[in-house]
């Protein structure tokens, strides 16, 4: 009999629900490399940029951020704000993360939005170790990523056929992953609050600054349904 | 921008980055136990997280001047119609890909 090797059969698990993400990541990683080129930065820097930042939408403001005058303190508040909902990543992966070892780090340093979405939904089958598929899943993006914005860099404007619109790879991704989740909930409330709340602060502040109050007003709805439900439940017993 | 100047702000980037990504698991450790509050919201998060993921996707689209956010709504109800009938996450996200392409490219050319 073939012995199967734990940490193989961790990779064929975790690729495929990658492969989303390699197109997406592939398309907007050759862009920011284009984008880094076109500004008059070295591929090393966009190299250094996808390995220590990691972060797509960052990416993008850095390469304006650093045509601009030197402003090490604004850069670090405006990246904080716009990194914040990394914040409810982590709360939301402290679980799944526990007791992972010496992968802890990095699972942590590659938590980008997608994948937090793959990490958080995927059904991890029994026989495979969930560490290690976390592992590959964050190592892969990451690799798609930095991979593709060097050769973004280094090859520049060469994409053979009109891309254009293929970034919607992301919102389609996303939109299947919440679909998957809302049929995963039996609780519909916190969906709702979550529309509800990007909606509107989308509305009253702009597509500029509407994630930290839309994350504040998600919080205060949870914070308050958690007390309507615990008083229910509470009345009842 | 010197090239020092361009690495700290740079590493600025990368240590506010940092910080949002490790506070969680630095202020709610595994030796002490995670406050109740914060296992409910690691629960409940992910259905408004995911909600807003994808307003924050769509939060370019123009609903009152061409093309109205037409393209995206046609993509997307593409892509959840296709994946509640197939349940296939990769066809559902590869015809909603190509759908939005094919209209961006061919129907609503600005």
């Amino acid at each position: 009999m073939k012995q199967k090797n734990p940490i193989w059969s961790a990779f064929l698990a975790a690729f495929p629900c990658t492969i989303p993400v390699l197109t997406g990541y592939a398309f907007l990683g050759m862009a920011l490399g284009i984008y880094m080129s076109v500004a008059g930065f070295s591929v090393w820097l966009t190299l250094l940029m996808g390995l220590a930042i990691y972060a797509g939408s960052l990416e993008f403001l850095a390469v304006s951020i650093l045509v601009a005058p030197y402003a090490p303190l604004q850069t670090f508040i405006v990246s904080l704000m716009l990194q914040a909902r990394h914040l409810f990543y982590g709360i939301t992966l402290l679980e799944k993360y526990k007791d992972s070892g010496w992968k802890k780090p990095y699972l942590i340093h590659a938590i980008t939005d997608e994948t937090f979405s793959i990490n958080c939904t995927a059904e991890v089958p029994e026989h495979v170790d969930r560490v290690w598929f976390y592992f590959f899943t964050s190592l892969l993006d990451h690799s798609y990523w930095v991979i593709a914005s060097i050769i973004g860099g280094v090859l520049g404007n060469l994409i053979p056929f009109n891309s254009e619109g293929l970034d919607f790879v992301m919102t389609a991704m996303f939109v299947v992953i919440m679909l998957e989740q809302w049929l995963k909930d039996d609780d519909h409330s916190s969906a709702w609050i979550g529309l509800i709340a990007s909606v509107g602060c989308l509305m009253i502040f702009g597509p500029d600054n509407f994630l930290i109050p839309t994350m504040i007003c998600i919080l205060a709805a949870l914070t308050v349904l958690r007390k309507i439900k615990t008083k229910v439940v509470g009345d009842i017993k | 921008m010197t090239l020092p100047q361009i690495l700290i702000t740079l590493a600025m980037c990368a240590l506010a980055t940092a910080i949002t990504r490790f506070l969680p698991f630095l202020i709610f450790s595994s030796k002490r136990p995670t406050p109740q509050f914060v296992l409910y919201l690691g629960k409940v998060l992910p259905g408004a997280i995911f909600s807003m993921l994808v307003v924050y996707c769509l939060k370019n689209v123009t609903p009152l001047q061409y093309s109205y956010g037409l393209p995206e709504l046609i993509a997307i109800l593409l892509t959840a119609g296709l994946h509640l009938w197939k349940r296939q996450i990769l066809l559902s996200i590869a015809a909603g890909t190509v759908c939005y392409m094919l209209l961006i490219q061919m129907v609503f050319v600005a």
